[in-house]
């Protein structure tokens, strides 16, 4: 991979983490708030069904782990187990799209 | 101060072993005085290296109780534990013979990381004058006092790894050439340290910063590159 493709990646990890730092913290402060109300199945659909806001928020959270689980996996099996080239990619690439799969299967069954 | 000294020195090559000496404990003592008494006084066939004897040449270099250290200006009363020493060969580079390991590899990358300087003056032109002031030669400054002692190199984590990266000395020398205004190969030398095993790959474990004598932080280099790289490669420059 070229030195630019390598360093554009790199930039994608990092932006991605400044998001997910940000969606961490507004997840978890929202489960704490929310849970005052009872943790049911029924309690949590009825907030977050038909919310658009939450969706698009919980959308990006998704997209953003798709971005950066696969770049981090990539460097730990280059330097832990010595994998490296086209299948390692290819390899994360499918794992990046399984990710943002489930995840936004789980976005649209909750917030649709 | 107990009257000797119980040191542990590698002898032979990748497979060697420790090899036990007693030595006469002194005042004022350096690790490299202990490992050149083992060779005048104990063993002839001790190899080891060593140039100025004062933090000027950078060949003195050993893991000392499993840290790599400067041994001339390494006073024993810092580093023995209850008397005793343990000397090896620097990590992450070749054995040779006891305490001397091949470097060309530590120096190759340097030349790897665009270590150069590339001027475009000629004699022809007047001199190029950089305030003492300026941001990039502040920076510069930061970085230039290294004497290629490897020390970094030997603390460094990714290397033990990924030992095609290009570690943190090559990197401190490429990040002061990117602060010297008077270069004309920066975006050659922004490619050659973006790749694999490039600045990219230094995980901020700052063993490299902790470990070196002249109180260099290759880390912040490194963090100077990473920056450097990833404006160049959004602007489509690298």
């Amino acid at each position: 991979m070229s030195a630019r493709s390598e360093t554009l990646l790199w930039v994608a990890q990092r932006a991605s983490a400044g998001l997910l730092a940000l969606c961490v913290t507004v997840h978890l402060a929202t489960i704490l708030y929310a849970v005052q109300g009872g943790l049911t199945g029924a309690e949590i659909l009825g907030r977050t069904r038909g919310n658009p806001a939450w969706a698009a928020f919980y959308t990006m959270f998704v997209l953003a782990a798709a971005v950066h689980a696969p770049i981090g996996l990539r460097t730990v099996l280059a330097e832990w187990f010595g994998w490296r080239g086209r299948a390692r990619d290819f390899a994360l690439i499918a794992f990046a799209v399984v990710l943002a799969g489930l995840g936004l299967r789980a976005v649209s069954t909750v917030f649709a | 101060m107990s009257a000797t000294l119980h040191v542990k020195v590698w002898r032979g090559g990748a497979d060697g072993a420790f090899q036990e000496f007693e030595v006469p404990r002194r005042e004022s003592q350096t690790v490299l005085d202990v490992v050149t008494h083992i060779q005048r006084a104990l063993d002839p066939t001790l190899a080891y290296r060593y140039a100025c004897r004062v933090g000027m040449c950078g060949s003195c270099a050993m893991t000392v109780n499993g840290a790599a250290r400067w041994t001339c200006r390494t006073h024993v009363d810092k580093v023995a534990n209850k008397g005793e020493l343990t000397i090896a060969p620097l990590r992450n580079l070749p054995v040779i013979r006891d305490l001397v390991t091949d470097m060309r590899e530590f120096f190759d990358k340097w030349a790897r990381a665009a270590g150069q300087f590339r001027g475009a003056r000629t004699r022809a032109d007047d001199f190029a004058r950089v305030s003492p002031q300026s941001a990039e030669r502040v920076q510069a400054d930061a970085a230039i006092e290294c004497i290629g002692c490897a020390v970094c190199y030997a603390s460094c984590d990714v290397l033990a790894r990924l030992p095609e990266y290009l570690g943190p000395a090559a990197l401190n020398r490429a990040w002061t050439l990117v602060n010297d205004v008077r270069d004309a190969a920066q975006a050659e030398r922004l490619r050659a340290v973006a790749g694999d095993a490039g600045s990219l790959s230094c995980h901020t474990h700052m063993s490299c910063t902790e470990r070196c004598p002249k109180n260099i932080s290759p880390t912040a280099g490194i963090a100077g590159l990473k920056r450097a790289v990833a404006r160049a490669a959004l602007a489509g420059e690298l």
